[in-house]
Parts: structure tokens; C-alpha cells; sequence
């Protein structure tokens, strides 16, 4: 964001006033604001929201330690560049309406980021309190979700305006949150948006993935019925390169097509026994779960409840899976993973969270064979105990198997959760766009643009696995280029 | 949500539907498959594409009543809806003049095995079917096949209808009687692993079509997941055809199992 544009902002009355308002000392003494929590006695047996979000008095006092800093560092850690400061401020006079619109301005779903980022490795490692005074951060993103939240429960929602229709068709591949910001934008500028998903529900992984305690469904409804009243057509169970090709995508006049298609692809480790029955994909467990709602008694698909169940993997979809197991009823459930704690690449809070629901954490712990049953169901895997070695070229310690040194666990349901790939199917299905040897899209990074010039691609399928926000901020940087691109190109 | 426009019942157990997907009927290939999904609570269950005919923007499906999802769907009549459909998904066949192509299709096996018949016939091979059902009553679309076949072998176990025998009997004679090219045989997991022992025997390539549990069908989730040989892959968008002496069928008959 533009320099300029933010010290003017930082310089009106009202800002100048609350800071005048209290002392820097007396806001850097404040505590920071604990966030509500379901005990986790109670909520390992429900399917509810985990944190409860702030009250408006908690909120507002929790604003009061944002300094509103001269150069506020925190901006540089958000990948869409909220105004941080500005939204914070905002709160901190009452006007939490006003600051939900400062979050519009650069992020199109404000009410998932708030929930979902890793706050702790992106805008609250880069505040004041983080880098200076070694205190915990502003809570940023609490805060956000908070401003979020009012604004949804005021019935007072503000639908962004929409330039006059151009009458430009634009296709989009894919409901992740790249896609929907995607869209959101486009329908902003006047563009005639269809957005094509493969399944038969909305939203990527924030429907069939991230489980209903950490996001609830009807907060990612919400977000999609306002890009629906923007204008934005959704064509579900719709397979961009299968039931509808690229050649008939330009024939039927879409001018451009952003894919924004994920990293769906479950990998597996290739060890025996992984194809036994009760050893799944974390995708296969959540989509059962998530998607296709198995555990409610009505719904037709099934799924065998374990109750001893490993997930091998320490990311946000292993911590997803473990609780979600735990929640329906395994008495053990367990995480497996090869390194430390301190190398997992789950947030931090979801950590906490698992640890307090009494999930038991095997870390150092690798597994190499499992065994099953006489009805080749999953009866116990073989652990190897694993060292840290010397750090590998991304600066982690490696760990390394001791030699000899293993152990037979009991388990009935076992889900791997060792990250995903990029999806394949525009990769096989498109021609003329490039593809790495990983699988993903290569793209202009400034301007997400990929070879074939009328298509644009971010999140997943051009990152590999990653997260929401930088998704999103893909989705809008590709909504800005595409629009320059086709703005120079009208004549064709 | 998809509308029924034709429904007829080729015998006790298995009902043929004609469904309106214009998109899949225009875009769909011999070997492809559609997930439909019956109501909002419904599971997404795969089905071979039997037929489409572009012009009508219709695609037919033919479903063997074995439990609660395809029941469900063969309760719904004329006029009714189903709730998502969608595809064409999974790899389409290789169809080429290969000379001399020996289909062997058990029960509703035969349903997807019609297009590949049609597609063979029409790529130039000289085509044998062998068709096999418990009981006459199950032997189905007999007539379809005939069409495009240049001979039908009907095997049932009881000898109620055409020769009495299982069908690798069936396939065993032809293969002794003249030289057959390829094989593609589509029925359930445990015939095709009789059919692929047998045809390995004689050095026979064969295709077989695979029908694991799915859950999205569109590379997902792995729950279709079956050994080829000796590497890991995913029905849905590797297969569902696989060279049949490749695949692990122990392996698949018991992952089939997985939610009795
Ligand atoms: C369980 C889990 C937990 C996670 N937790 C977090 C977290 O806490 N914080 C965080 O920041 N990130 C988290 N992530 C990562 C984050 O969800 C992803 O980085 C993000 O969703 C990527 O967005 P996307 O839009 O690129 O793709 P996706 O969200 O994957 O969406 C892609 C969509 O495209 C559809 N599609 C694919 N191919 C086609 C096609 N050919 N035609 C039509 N549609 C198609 C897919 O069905 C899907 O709906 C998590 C991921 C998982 C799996
Ligand atoms: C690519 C493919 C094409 C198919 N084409 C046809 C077809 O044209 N006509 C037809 O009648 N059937 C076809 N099937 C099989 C059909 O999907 C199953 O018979 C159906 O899922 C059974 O569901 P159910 O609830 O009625 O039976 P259930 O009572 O649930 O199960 C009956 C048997 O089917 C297995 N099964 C359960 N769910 C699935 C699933 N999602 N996929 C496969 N098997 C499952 C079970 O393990 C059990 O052995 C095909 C399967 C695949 C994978
Ligand atoms: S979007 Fe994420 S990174 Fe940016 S301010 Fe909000 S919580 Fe922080
Ligand atoms: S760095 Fe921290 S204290 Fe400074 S403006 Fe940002 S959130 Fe407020
Ligand atoms: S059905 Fe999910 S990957 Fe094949």
C-alpha cells in the first residue's frame, strides 16, 4: 500500500485525538485480551466454534494497546496489506462498522482470515510489541474477527459497490478462497463473473476441509451470498476441462479465465499396508466428514469411527483431522510426526487447542509398516523413532531414523495428512500454459498471469499447499492485472 | 439438479434412466463415468455412462439396485430430479483397431460395457461378447449388444438361458478357438479376477474397469485407490480401465469390503 496514502490517513483529526487520548505507557501495560474458549471438556464432544470471539468491551480494550505506530510494521506482515492500524483505530472509537469496511478494502473475507491466518507468523510478528518491546502482539487477528462478526450480527451488511456492467464474461476455476476474491473483484469492477466448482458445494477447502469448530459453514455462506448479490454467478458440479473445456469456455465469449483450482492431490508416503482398509487420505476423512456430513446418522455415507486413531503429519490439516477424530469419539487419538513440536507447521493456537483436548503427541515418531486384521482392517502400525539431525536446505533440522529403534503401536484408524499437490486437472486438461515439474502453474508474479495471456492463476495450484490469505491476495492481484490487461487489449 | 426423462427396467434388480446433462452429453466418451447424488443427505456414488445421445442433451445410466444409494435412486420416476450430477469423469477408453476384441461383461457390468462394444465395432475390430447373469432374468441389454457385436456368448450359471457355465468358461472357449487381441471385461471385482487369471494364462492383454468405493471422484480423496502393478493409483483419474494382469485384486475385493 501506498506510503502516502497511509500517513494521511494516520494524520486526521479523529486518529490525532485517541492518541492523544491515553498515554503510550499506560496502553503498553495492558494485558492482552484472552480470547473466549468452549472448555475442552465440553467442546471434545461437540462440533461447535472452539473460540468464542470477543465481547464488544473486550474487543475495545484490547484496541487501546495498538500504538498507532508512525511506521506500522504489522501491514508488512499481512500479504494483503489490511490497514491494520486504521481498522484497530476504528474500533477503539466505537465505529466497528466502519472498521469491518477498512478490512473490505483489501481483503474479501475478512470473518475466515480472522479465524484461519497464522496470525503468529504473519501481521502479530511483525507488530511493535513483537519486534521492540518483546511483549505479545496486538490481537490482530481477534480483533478482526470481531469487526467481522458485528457487522454480519447488525443486519447492517455493506455490499461493495459495483461499477456499471461491462458485459465482459470472465470464468473462474474453482470456489477456494482464491477464486471467490477473485470474483469479488471483478464483479466490482463491472465484469460478468461465472465461477465454475467441481463439487457440488461451495467454497474449497474452507467447506469440505477445515472443520466446522474452527470455521463454521455458515460463515463461509455468508461471504458467498454477498459476492451472489454482487452479481456473481456459481455453476456447482461443474468440472472446468471435463464437463465444460477451455475451447468451449472462449467460444461461449469468456474473455479471460483465472484458475484458482488448489492443491487437492492427497500424497501418500508409499510404505505397506497404506492401502489397507481404516488407512485414509486426511482429505477422504475431512471431505467425509466436512462435505458429506458422514457422522450425522441421516446422511448416506459412512464412515467407520475408530477409536484409536493415528494421524501422521504436524500441519493445520493433521491438527483438523486429530480433533475432529477426538470429537467423534476416539478415546486415543494420536499425532505422528517425524519432527519436533517445535518444526510443526500447524498455527500455534491449533496446537494448543489439540493438546488441551488431550490428543497425544508422538512427535520424533515415523511410521514405516502397518498391519491389519484378519478382515485387512488396520490393526497396529510400526513407528521408527527418529533424531534430529543438521538443519536441510530450508534451515529445519532433518530428522533422522535411530537405527533399530521402533515401536508397535494399536491403532483402528489411521489418516495420513503429509501434505497435497497441486490439482491435475487443468494442468492435463489445459493447452498452452506452462507447467513445473511439481505440478503448479507458472505464473508472472507481479501479475499472476500465466503463458496463455487470458489466463490468470493463484493459490494452491500456482503456490502449492499455503494458506488462505495469500490465496486471496493472489486471487486480487490477478483481478487487477487481468483488468489492466484486458482494458489495453479492447480492440480485439 | 437433473431431470429423469426416461426410465425403463431391464430386469428385477437393474433399472436404465435417461437423465438431462446437456454439457456431459455433448463432451462424455466411451469408458466415462458420472457421481450422482439423491438428496441432500445423499452420498455421491459413481455410474457408468451407458449412452448419451448429444442432440437431446440427455445421458443414460444403467443401475443395479445392491443397497441403500442405488435404491434410492431407482425409486425416482419420470419428472423427478436428482439432486447433482456430475462428469464425464475418469479416463476414456482406448479404442483402436486392435483385430479381434473379446468383451466379457458380467450382470450390470454389461451397461458400461455397451459404448466400448459400439466404439470397438465402429474402430473396425471384429467383436465376441460374452454376456453372463446368474439367471436369465439378469442377463440384460442383450439386444444393444448384438447390434454391435458380430457374436454374443450367453452363459448363466443355471443354464436357464444360452450355455450353462461361469463366463470364464465362456471366454475360455473362444480364446481356444481362435486368436483374440484384446479383452476388456467389466462385472463384479471378483470376475474379473477370474477372467484376468484366465486370460493371463493364455497371454491375452486384458482391460478390466474398475469399480472401488469413491467418494468426489476427481482425484481427492484416494479413497479409490488400488494397487497397479505394485504402485499405488487413483481409479477416478488414472482408470477406470487398467491393464487387468497389472492389477492387485485381492488387494481392491477386500478394500470393497471396507464399509461392511
Ligand atoms: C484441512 C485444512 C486446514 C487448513 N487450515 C488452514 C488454516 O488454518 N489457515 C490457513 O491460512 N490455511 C489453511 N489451510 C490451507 C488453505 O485452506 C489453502 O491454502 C487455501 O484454501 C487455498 O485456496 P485455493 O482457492 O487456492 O484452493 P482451494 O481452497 O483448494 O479451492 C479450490 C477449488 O477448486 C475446485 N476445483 C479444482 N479443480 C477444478 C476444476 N477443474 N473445475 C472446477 N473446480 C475445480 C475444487 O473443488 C475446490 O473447491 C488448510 C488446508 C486444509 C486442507
Ligand atoms: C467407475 C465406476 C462405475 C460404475 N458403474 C456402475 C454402473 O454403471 N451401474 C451400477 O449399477 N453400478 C456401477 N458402479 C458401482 C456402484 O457405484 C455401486 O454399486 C454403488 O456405489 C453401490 O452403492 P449402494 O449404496 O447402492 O450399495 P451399498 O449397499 O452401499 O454397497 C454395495 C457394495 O458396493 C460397494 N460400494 C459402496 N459405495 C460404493 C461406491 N461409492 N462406489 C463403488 N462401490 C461402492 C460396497 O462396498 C458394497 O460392496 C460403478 C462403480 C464405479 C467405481
Ligand atoms: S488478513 Fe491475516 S495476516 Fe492480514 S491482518 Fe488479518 S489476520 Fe493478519
Ligand atoms: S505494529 Fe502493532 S502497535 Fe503498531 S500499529 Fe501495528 S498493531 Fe498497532
Ligand atoms: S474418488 Fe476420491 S480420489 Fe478417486
Amino acid at each position: 500500500m501506498n506510503n502516502e496514502y497511509l500517513k494521511a490517513e494516520r494524520a486526521q483529526e479523529w486518529r490525532e485525538t485517541l492518541r492523544k487520548s491515553m498515554k503510550n505507557k499506560d496502553r503498553t501495560d495492558l494485558p492482552r485480551v484472552k480470547m473466549p474458549e468452549v472448555p475442552p471438556e465440553i467442546r471434545c464432544h461437540t462440533y461447535d466454534e472452539v473460540n468464542l470471539g470477543l465481547s464488544l468491551e473486550q474487543a475495545i480494550g484490547e484496541s487501546h494497546r495498538c500504538l498507532d505506530c508512525v511506521d506500522p510494521t504489522c501491514i508488512t506482515g499481512c500479504p494483503v496489506e489490511i490497514n491494520i492500524p486504521k481498522f484497530i483505530k476504528n474500533i477503539e472509537r466505537g465505529e466497528i462498522l466502519e472498521a469491518a469496511k477498512t478490512l473490505k478494502e483489501t481483503s474479501a473475507l475478512p470473518a475466515v482470515c480472522g479465524r484461519v491466518c497464522p496470525q503468529e507468523r504473519q501481521c502479530e510478528s511483525k507488530c511493535f510489541y513483537t519486534l521492540k518491546l518483546k511483549k505479545e502482539p496486538v490481537a490482530i487477528g481477534y480483533l478482526e474477527r470481531f469487526a467481522a462478526d458485528y457487522e454480519r450480527n447488525s443486519g447492517q451488511i455493506s455490499i461493495p459497490d459495483v461499477a456499471p456492467a461491462n458485459g465482459i464474461k470472465i470464468a473462474v476455476v474453482g470456489s477456494g478462497p482464491a477464486g471467490l476474491s477473485f470474483a469479488g473483484d471483478m464483479a466490482k469492477m463491472g465484469y460478468d463473473v461465472t465461477v465454475f466448482e467441481a463439487l457440488h458445494e461451495l467454497g474449497g477447502v474452507l467447506r469440505y476441509g477445515i472443520p466446522e469448530f474452527r470455521l463454521p459453514n455458515e460463515i463461509v455462506d455468508f461471504e458467498i451470498d454477498v459476492l451472489k448479490k454482487m452479481g456473481v454467478k456459481f455453476l456447482t458440479n461443474c468440472i472446468v476441462g471435463k464437463t465444460i473445456l477451455q475451447e468451449d469456455l472462449v467460444a461461449e465469449g469468456f474473455r479471460g479465465i483465472f484458475v484458482g483450482s488448489g492443491a487437492g492431490l492427497p500424497n501418500f508416503m508409499n510404505i505397506p499396508g497404506e492401502n489397507l482398509n481404516g488407512v485414509m487420505s486426511c482429505n477422504e476423512y475431512l471431505t467425509r466428514i466436512n462435505l458429506m456430513q458422514a457422522a450425522d446418522p441421516e446422511s448416506d455415507t459412512p464412515i467407520h469411527l475408530g477409536k484409536k486413531v493415528a494421524v501422521i503429519g504436524g500441519g493445520n490439516t493433521a491438527m483438523d483431522a486429530v480433533r475432529t477424530a477426538r470429537r467423534l469419539g476416539a478415546e486415543k487419538a494420536m499425532i505422528v510426526y517425524r519432527r519436533s513440536e517445535e518444526e510443526m507447521p500447524a498455527r500455534i493456537e491449533e496446537i494448543k487447542h489439540a493438546k488441551e483436548e488431550g490428543i497425544e503427541f508422538l512427535t520424533l515418531h515415523n511410521p514405516i509398516k502397518y498391519e491389519s486384521d484378519a478382515n485387512g482392517r488396520v490393526q497396529r502400525m510400526l513407528l521408527q523413532r527418529m533424531k534430529l539431525g543438521d538443519p536441510d536446505a530450508s534451515g529445519r533440522r532433518s530428522p533422522v531414523a535411530i537405527e533399530g529403534d521402533t515401536v508397535w503401536i494399536d491403532v483402528d484408524e489411521v489418516i495420513v495428512s503429509v501434505g497435497v499437490s497441486p490439482n491435475p486437472l487443468i494442468p492435463q486438461s489445459f493447452s498452452g500454459i506452462e507447467v513445473t515439474s511439481r505440478g503448479t502453474i507458472v505464473v508472472n508474479n507481479d501479475t499472476m498471469q500465466s503463458a496463455v495471456k487470458t489466463i490468470f492463476a493463484g493459490g494452491d495450484i500456482v503456490r502449492g499447499g499455503a494458506t488462505v490469505i495469500l490465496a486471496m491476495g493472489d486471487g486480487r492481484k490477478a483481478a487487477k492485472s487481468m483488468h489492466e490487461y484486458l482494458s489495453s487489449n479492447q480492440t480485439e | 439438479m437433473n431431470k429423469i426423462v426416461g426410465k425403463e427396467g431391464l430386469s428385477d434388480k437393474v433399472v436404465k434412466f435417461e437423465i438431462e446433462a446437456p454439457l456431459i452429453a455433448k463432451s462424455r466418451k466411451p469408458g466415462h463415468f458420472v457421481i450422482v447424488r439423491v438428496g441432500k443427505k445423499g452420498e455421491r456414488v459413481p455410474y457408468t455412462i451407458a449412452a448419451a445421445d448429444p442432440q437431446k442433451g440427455t445421458i443414460t445410466l444403467v443401475i443395479q439396485r445392491v443397497g441403500k444409494s442405488s435404491e434410492k435412486l431407482c425409486q425416482l420416476n419420470i419428472g423427478d430430479y436428482v439432486t447433482d450430477l456430475v462428469g464425464p469423469l475418469g479416463k476414456a477408453t482406448h479404442i483402436e483397431n486392435f483385430g479381434t476384441v473379446l468383451c466379457a461383461g458380467g450382470g450390470v457390468g454389461v451397461a458400461p460395457m455397451l459404448p466400448i462394444i459400439e466404439g470397438m465395432k465402429k474402430a473396425g475390430n471384429k467383436v465376441i461378447s460374452v454376456l453372463a447373469a446368474r439367471t436369465k432374468e439378469l442377463i440384460i441389454l442383450e439386444e444393444q449388444v448384438r447390434k454391435f457385436s458380430d457374436e454374443v456368448i450367453i452363459m448363466t450359471d443355471d443354464g436357464s438361458y444360452g450355455e450353462k457355465g461361469l463366463i470364464t468358461n465362456g471366454v475360455e472357449n473362444v480364446i481356444q478357438r481362435e486368436k483374440v487381441d484384446l479383452c476388456v471385461t467389466i462385472g463384479p471385482a471378483i470376475m474379473m479376477k477370474f477372467v484376468s487369471e484366465l486370460t493371463k494364462k493364455y497371454d491375452v492383454p486384458t482391460i478390466a474397469s474398475l469399480n472401488t468405493i469413491m467418494v468426489d471422484g476427481t482425484g481427492m480423496c484416494g479413497a479409490c485407490r488400488v494397487t497397479v502393478g505394485g504402485k499405488t493409483r487413483f481409479v477416478c483419474v488414472d482408470g477406470p480401465e487398467f491393464d487387468a494382469h497389472q492389477v492387485d485384486f485381492d488387494e481392491m475385493l477386500m478394500r470393497l469390503k471396507a464399509y461392511n
